[in-house]
């Protein structure tokens, strides 16, 4: 991979948040993202994909310092903006804007529509006038009437709201956008237009994007490279096309196995089986963690985490079944 | 072909907000046969769940109900309150997405579950306990003499939904609604929940009714799909006709706005969204949004065309075109 084309650089971040009695003592710990890293191309769009608990969430908001990592580095310009702090974190921090998955609690009730994207200009400074010019230009980017600028979000739907949530991190110019989960509340005919809009801005704006989904197949659509998480750690990274023609890793296959196709000859769940459910991140297997659930698992599995290895072309899969010597796939 | 098992007619569903009459479901007529599942599949707002909320008579106060719904003979929506609660969980019972709220916080699993068999059966407590312990390992709980008395939150999401199941599945009823029920689920949890469901069927002989918003999970699990929009089904028949050769403008562009394996890009989609149910337009209610769309079909609503094997739909354009459907058919 080319350094020059790489905007942003996490590397070997973790987080454990811990839960503490009355003393101060610590009494559990959750291990949610443990070391990891990864490169966002310049106008590329980054896949992260698992399921509820992996981690994919408190990554995205770990880059963003809305929760302090434990370790690790997030370089972006030249900074490591884990490392920065007051005026300097703030104007970087401008470029790196989100997209939540809620658009009901992700605007504020009580300000127009207008007002709800022109607000992060006033806080940056921007004056009342020019923040509502500005805001004007972007509710219409994302195909919101100007008639109804002056609506509250209360009248709006689900996805018109998501577009106004998306204007409104649009507004401050960022470079790069962190879209997590932000279609899955929509029915599909309109997470359709939103896709499609997300497609539109990121040619337009120039946009690298951060795509978080628990849905393969909408990750399948909007990314260039897709990483798998797997209970906070990373199972697989490779380029859309190398990971969903040949998945290496048990995990990112069984993934595959139990996503519905739509095909409807094919009715692929006969005869299907991942055993197990979600272990407890409280309390995480040792070793690789998908082992409890693994049907490869093997002794060595429960001693060693296995590390992430190079099986291809910028493929990298962390299971113990690909060692440096034997990078054929072996079927399931 | 066998006997419908539950037929549905002609079913209108209405609510009263403020004083106004608001139709949530529009005239739906749809039937089940034994032993098949049929999927009503639809966006929110189309009027799915309201549907088979209809059929238990589970509905907020206010609800007025009109059509028939024929099931042993009987006009459902004739019983007496009495009569509903021998049907419910007994004959019919339904599984609903959210499994935490579907159970009692304050109560064992295993004492709900062992409820509803009490509230059928006279049956001793030993006896009770132990079709509950049986129960649960249908289910596919494990070590299910422990699990019965778990608490509900104690239990993962994917666990739950099996406990739920299990106690829709107390009374061996004749038929299985369920509402979204892997909805709430991780994808390799719904992959478990949904050949459990199969499972089940194939054990029981179960006809079951399965809602949805998900076209895959449509194909995994339907035999014939009726596709609803606004309050009406807009497109009935066999899963493989349905899917596979939609006739109705709805259909396809519901399919084509899907992302799925391979796609990429751009998808094609479906302009402006679904109308609200308190302004309803006269005429096809699709029709702001579809691209066949003429004068006619702002006017008046198109009636159900019979295509070949039994598929049926709503379009004005499959009626002119018939001729044209069956060639896209071949």
């Amino acid at each position: 991979m080319d350094d020059s084309n790489t905007i942003l650089e996490v590397s070997h971040i973790s987080k454990t948040f811990r839960s503490k009695n009355i003393f101060g003592r610590t009494t559990s710990e959750v291990s949610a993202v443990n070391d990891v890293s990864f490169r966002l191309q310049k106008q590329r769009t980054f896949g992260i994909v698992g399921e509820s608990g992996c981690g994919k969430s408190t990554l995205a908001r770990l880059v963003l310092r809305l929760i302090e990592a434990d370790g690790g580095r997030v370089m972006y310009q030249g900074h490591n903006l884990l490392a920065l702090g007051g005026e300097e974190l703030r104007k970087l921090r401008r470029d790196i804007q989100m997209v939540f998955q809620d658009p009901f609690s992700s605007l504020n009730p009580s300000m127009t529509l207008l007002d709800n994207v022109a607000f992060p200009l006033w806080v940056n400074g921007t004056s009342k006038q020019d923040g509502r010019i500005a805001a004007h230009r972007y509710l219409e980017a994302v195909g919101i009437p100007r008639s109804s600028a002056e609506r509250y979000p209360q009248s709006l739907s689900g996805g018109q709201r998501q577009r106004v949530a998306i204007a409104r991190a649009l507004v401050l110019e960022p470079k790069i956008v962190i879209a997590d989960e932000a279609v899955s509340a929509l029915d599909k005919s309109i997470q359709a237009q939103a896709l499609n809009l997300f497609h539109e801005l990121q040619q337009d704006f120039r946009l690298s994007m951060i795509f978080i989904s628990h849905d393969l197949h909408v990750v399948e659509l909007m990314s260039d490279t897709v990483m798998v998480m797997y209970l906070g750690m990373v199972v697989e990274v490779a380029s859309v096309e190398d990971v969903y023609a040949q998945p290496y890793h048990p995990y990112t296959q069984a993934l595959f196995k139990s996503t519905p196709s739509m095909d409807v000859t094919h009715k692929k769940l006969d005869g299907f089986k991942l055993s197990g459910e979600l272990p407890s991140p409280l309390n995480p297997p040792s070793g690789c963690r998908f082992r409890t659930r693994c049907p490869m698992a093997m002794e060595t599995c429960a001693e060693h985490m296995p590390e992430l290895i190079e099986v291809g072309d910028g493929h990298t899969v962390a299971c113990h079944l690909y060692g440096e010597a034997d990078v054929a796939r072996r079927a399931i | 072909m066998s006997a419908p098992v539950l037929k549905i007619d002609e079913l209108v569903t209405e609510f009263t907000i403020r004083g106004q009459k608001v139709p949530a479901v529009r005239g739906v007529s749809l039937e089940v046969k034994k032993g098949k599942t049929l999927v009503v599949l639809g966006e929110s707002g189309s009027g799915k769940s309201v549907m088979l909320r209809s059929i238990m008579r589970v509905l907020p106060r206010g609800a007025h109900l009109s059509g028939s719904i024929t099931y042993n003979g009987d006009n459902v929506l004739d019983k007496s309150e009495a009569e509903m609660r021998r049907l419910r969980g007994n004959w019919i019972s339904m599984v609903f997405q959210d499994s935490l709220s579907a159970m009692d916080p304050l109560f064992r699993v295993g004492e709900q579950v062992g409820e509803n068999i009490r509230e059928h059966r006279r049956f001793p407590k030993t006896t009770i306990r132990d079709q509950v312990i049986r129960l649960f390992g249908e289910v596919g709980i494990p070590s299910p003499a422990a699990r019965t008395r778990s608490y509900p939150h104690e239990m993962s999401g994917g666990m739950r939904q099996r406990s739920v199941i299990a106690m829709a599945l107390s009374n061996t009823p004749d038929i299985l609604l369920a509402d979204e029920p892997t909805t709430a689920l991780d994808v390799t949890i719904q992959a478990q929940i949904l050949s459990l469901f199969k499972q089940i069927q194939r054990e029981y002989g179960m006809t079951m009714i399965l809602v949805t918003h998900d076209i895959g999970v449509a194909v995994e699990m339907a035999d014939e799909i009726a596709v609803m929009y606004a309050g009406k089904v807009v497109e009935y028949g066999d899963a493989k006709q349905v899917l596979g050769a939609p006739a109705h403008p709805y259909t396809q562009g519901l399919i084509a706005a899907t992302p799925q394996k391979g796609k990429r890009g751009r998808l094609q989609v479906i302009p402006g969204q679904p109308p609200a149910i308190t302004a309803m337009p006269g005429g096809c209610a699709f029709a702001s949004r579809c691209r066949y769309a003429t004068e006619r079909c702002r006017k008046e609503m198109p009636p159900h065309t019979q295509l070949a094997g039994g598929h049926m739909t709503a379009c004005y354009k499959t009626e002119d075109g018939q001729a044209l459907a069956q060639l896209v058919r071949q």
